[in-house]
């Protein structure tokens, strides 16, 4: 007994320091499997949007994007194409744009506005005005997408990271990585590979 | 007769632009591995940027000036162009004249990164500028996925390599 306690107040320092260590891999945002919370963002057209608003959505493609990006420009038609593919099947684009303005002039507001006109959105622009949403989902670059998928009262992220293999040219691309999980995931299937790498622009943070 | 030294003149710049130029190797995966792997006690810094990206544009001159600041040491600074291999010569060619690179600029030639960031390193999500710190020698590596001041640049290298 006497050689038993060492050992198990050892175990417990074990649990509680391997408990430690994990906290920053959660705080790093999320993974496949995790409850996406929903948030309240200011649209283009200056309404506020929210997850739950749109009680027919089955999901969402969550895309983390801007203007200034030359990787958010050169998939920018192909997120208009996502949008008018998966809408119609209950999964919506929103579109979220996280760099601060002060950074980036080109990523404010009004030229927020300005693009989703010019390019004729189908899908809401959403400003990341506290960069909160992006920190709480682990964005690290624009574009980078996730996809949610209604579970209840919940959306449960099911697909993480890249559009396709080639951005410089959409003819040339040999995978759909994100078409290939949606596929599966209409399907009420989950995604066999739900978890991709993409380049992108670093989102441009708030100086601290 | 003015005009004409003037021409004179811009051709001679243009020569002693182009006699700077760097080459620009074009390299696959496979490559960029076996250096990122060479078991030498030299310390690599090794920085991922692009020349749309705007904060690899701003640090690249610190990273550039490790080359003659430690000239004389065991430390070589090599700058990963992600660009597209088909802007090599309209884009990063004339970027690396124009700048006056004294490091050495390759170009990582692969289109899907889905399949190469891993293996360069498993820890990065993809955003540039991107940086490894690395001496296989002495088994040590880090890796930085954001922008350096010269500062910061200057105390990370120096701290890798006591």
């Amino acid at each position: 007994m006497k050689k038993l306690l060492p050992f198990l107040a050892s175990l417990l320092v074990l649990a509680f320091s391997s408990f430690i260590m994990l906290r920053p891999v959660a705080e790093a945002g999320y993974q496949v499997g995790d409850k996406a919370a929903d948030f309240k963002l200011k649209n283009v057209d200056g309404k506020l949007m929210s997850l739950a608003d749109n009680k027919a959505a089955k999901g969402y493609i969550v895309v983390f994007t801007c203007n200034t990006c030359p990787y958010a420009k050169a998939y920018e038609q192909r997120i208009i194409d996502l949008n008018t593919k998966y809408a119609p099947q209950g999964y919506p684009v929103v579109a979220i744009n996280p760099n601060d303005p002060a950074t980036v002039p080109g990523d404010s507001f009004a030229e927020m506005q300005k693009r989703a006109r010019e390019k004729k959105y189908t899908f809401p622009y959403l400003q990341d005005e506290t960069q909160q949403v992006a920190r709480q989902y682990g964005a690290t670059r624009t574009p980078h997408l996730y996809v949610l998928t209604r579970q209840g009262a919940d959306f449960v992220v099911s697909y993480i990271g890249a559009i396709d293999d080639n951005s410089e040219d959409a003819k040339l691309v040999k995978t759909k990585y994100l078409e290939n999980a949606m596929t599966e995931l209409v399907a009420g299937k989950p995604a066999s590979v739900s978890s991709t790498k993409a380049i992108g622009c670093t989102i441009k943070w708030k100086k601290a | 007769m003015h005009r004409l030294k003037f021409i004179a003149l811009l051709a001679g710049l243009l020569l002693t632009a182009a006699a700077h130029a760097q080459q620009v190797q074009v390299i696959k995966l496979p490559e960029l591995q076996k250096r990122l792997a060479r078991p030498t006690d030299t310390t690599y810094v090794v920085n991922f940027w692009a020349t749309w990206c705007g904060p690899c544009v701003k640090e690249l001159p610190h990273f550039d000036k490790l080359t003659t600041t430690y000239k004389n040491q065991k430390v070589k600074v090599l700058l990963v162009s992600m660009d597209y291999a088909s802007q090599l010569d309209k884009k990063v060619k004339p970027f690396v004249a124009k700048n006056a690179l004294k490091s050495e600029v390759v170009l990582l030639n692969e289109t899907d990164p889905n399949l190469y960031l891993a293996k360069i390193d498993p820890k990065w999500t993809g955003s540039l500028p991107f940086t490894l710190l690395l001496n296989n020698a002495r088994r040590k590596r880090l890796t930085f996925e954001q922008e350096f001041t010269a500062e910061e640049l200057q105390k990370q290298l120096q701290a890798f390599m006591q």
